[in-house]
């Protein structure tokens, strides 16, 4: 995407909280801007290296509750917390992704199914440390340092977008450097990259370690926004929600995953019956994303867009067309 | 002892049940690659057949899991053919991400038609046999028995009859089945739907005995694929066998070790297993 487009984005970001109509907008967005930073994580993982990663809503989960029983339980206060959720779920994502990652496709997903299962039973049965079904109460807000104060909605809402637009830029820098190109190659096999010399395990775990991380940090910002979280945090369907965002949005690309995340959500807020068919509607559109779409919204747009450069210039010659395609190629790798 | 027996037959009733929904995994893993997430749900829309067969429509038990049987084959089949057929040439990740809109489509439709409550199936077994002390419930042994017949039936199908050949062919070389002029098309469609079968007759089998709602899949689902890890992707023995190690595991380990955290010990082993043996216990190769 152009960056042109991408100011106009952060601009109308910006400017939000005072083109709502009231605070429970703001509340919606930042929450939406949450749910978006987890599923760059995903996309890390699933869209870049290509695995697919059924244990990332459970992450979410445990960055929500090292949080929450750091803050509730041990009495820390937000910010030491908050990165120690941050350490925690690197350090949970170091020790899955090691085993984890050395299965192939299949197996991989349906061992990190059965780890996101055991995060979930694990958060509903371990009530000495989890207190089980009733969940964590009087989770620490996000105090601010000297003027601004994160326990408005407002201040909150631009708490989160600064996470978010790192989380983007990360992501964009990573895209473009030599590891995310690795990454890459990985996705398009593990014996292919393996002949280019490339390390796989390392390479695969640093993916996992950083998808997690991302995980648990928008898991720590939920818990400080909603300031009670229960075993549902881990409910599988969270994954399940992620990876249709992810879809939706375009799998692999760099604004993709906030457009289906802040659009799904927008949607289903506003149309308030969906929320109960929202199930009914998001499987059948995982199929037809995967069959008809499978490059999501950006992924087509930015292909409907490289068909159009080409018929705009029929009657040139050859080699200009193949440039264009090479460049395109490389804007739809940035974008 | 006599609490060691019961845990036995426990243990075999889980087993049965648990191999009947992993023998349906594994015959679509092994025949057409797809590991289908989905399958919990053909399960959980198995019993909700049965129930609403029973109980709307107020048919003996024997023809509502018939008729269970039969309308979940046809699931089985609609789902080959409009989802994993159009990504047969599709990258891996595509099929497992369909499964899974399949898995939230047919769960929220029951759900839309029968709420989230828990429901109750009868069945015209409710008696409990004593063996001189030892004591049985009818269910519990229609469900082993059942899944014995079952697996015999099955292995007579694939092993004498011409249909049978032409799936046993297709999972052993897919090449080998296209030069000899298998209709690639009725395989597919043929396994979905004796695995759409065999996982609603399970269901149909299990629902008396514990409870009918739309998340019931779940759990069962997940031990199906430790159970077909545990067994070798694909293999039919394989699958019987890796039931009963889980049926096993979990009804001594609920009993000796924690009731809270049996649902624990499937999952642990798989984890155990795995970290040791990546390819799974008896896999002859990872597919």
């Amino acid at each position: 995407m152009k960056p042109g487009a991408k100011l106009t984005l952060l601009a109308f970001a910006i400017v939000f909280p005072f083109l709502a109509s009231n605070e429970y907008q703001v509340y919606v967005m930042a929450s939406a801007f949450v749910w978006a930073i987890a599923v760059y994580g995903l996309n890390i993982i699933t869209g870049f290296c290509g695995q697919l990663n059924l244990a990332h809503g459970g992450f979410f989960a445990i960055g929500a509750y090292a949080l929450g029983l750091l803050t509730a339980d041990a009495g820390w206060s937000f910010w030491p917390a908050f990165l120690a959720a941050l350490v925690v779920t690197a350090v949970l994502g170091f020790f899955v992704g090691i085993v984890s990652l050395r299965l192939k496709e299949h197996y991989f997903a349906i061992f990190t199914l059965c780890v996101g299962f055991i995060i979930y039973l694990l958060i509903d049965k371990w009530e000495e440390l989890t207190h089980g079904p009733i969940g964590v109460r009087d989770i620490a807000e996000p105090y601010g340092f000297g003027l601004v104060d994160f326990t408005e909605t407002t201040p909150f809402y631009y708490l989160v977008l600064a996470f978010l637009v790192f989380a983007i830029w990360f992501m964009g820098r990573l895209s473009r450097s030599l590891l995310g190109r690795t990454f890459i190659a990985i996705r398009n096999g593990d014996e292919l990259a393996q002949s280019l010399g490339i390390n796989l395990m390392r390479n695969k775990v640093l993916a996992f370690v950083l998808s997690t991380t991302y995980a648990g940090l928008a898991g720590a910002l939920y818990a400080g926004m909603v300031r009670f979280i229960g075993p549902e945090e881990a409910n599988i369907v969270h994954t399940f929600d992620m990876i249709t965002y992810l879809l939706v949005g375009g799998i692999g690309t760099i604004t993709g995953p906030l457009l289906g995340t802040v659009g799904i959500i927008w949607i289903t807020q506003s149309l308030q019956f969906l929320e109960e068919y929202r199930m009914i509607i998001f499987g059948p559109l995982l199929v037809i994303l995967v069959i008809f779409f499978p490059r999501g919204i950006t992924g087509s747009f930015l292909t409907w867009m490289h068909h159009k450069a080409q018929s705009l210039a029929p009657g040139k010659k050859r080699k200009e067309s193949k440039v264009v395609t090479a460049q395109t190629r490389e804007a739809e790798n940035n974008a | 002892m006599n609490l060691f027996f019961q845990q036995i037959i426990n243990g075999l009733t889980l087993g049965s049940i648990y191999g009947l929904v992993a023998l349906g995994l594994t015959l679509v893993y092994g025949i057409l690659h797809i590991p289908n997430f989905a399958h919990g749900a053909l399960y959980m829309v198995g019993a909700f057949m049965s129930y609403f067969f029973m109980v709307d429509v107020g048919v003996h038990y024997w023809v509502a899991m018939a008729g269970s049987a039969a309308v979940i084959a046809v699931l089985g089949i609609i789902c080959e053919r409009l989802v994993f057929h159009p990504l047969r040439h599709s990258p891996p990740i595509h099929d497992k991400i369909a499964a899974i809109g399949i898995l939230l489509f047919l769960e929220a439709l029951v759900q839309m038609f029968w709420g989230s409550d828990f429901r109750r199936m009868s069945s015209p077994f409710t008696g409990i046999m004593n063996f001189d002390g030892l004591i049985i419930p009818e269910q519990r042994l229609l469900i082993i028995v059942g899944a014995f017949v079952l697996v015999f039936v099955l292995q007579m199908f694939l092993r004498k009859t011409m249909t049978g050949a032409t799936i046993i062919a297709m999972a052993q070389s897919r090449e080998g089945a296209f030069l000899v002029g298998i209709d690639a098309n009725r395989v597919a469609m043929m396994t979905f739907a004796i695995s759409g079968a065999l996982a609603a007759i399970a269901a149909t089998l299990y629902a008396p005995i514990n409870l009918v709602y739309p998340a019931m899949g779940h759990l069962v689902i997940m031990k199906a694929f430790v159970i077909i890890i545990l067994g070798g992707m694909g293999s039919i023995p394989g699958a019987i066998v890796g039931g009963m190690i889980i049926g096993f595991a979990e009804a001594f380990g609920g009993f000796y070790i924690s009731t809270a955290y049996k649902d624990i010990i499937a999952f642990g082993l798989l984890v155990l297993i795995l970290s040791i043996r990546p390819q799974g216990l008896f896999a002859k190769g990872a597919h």
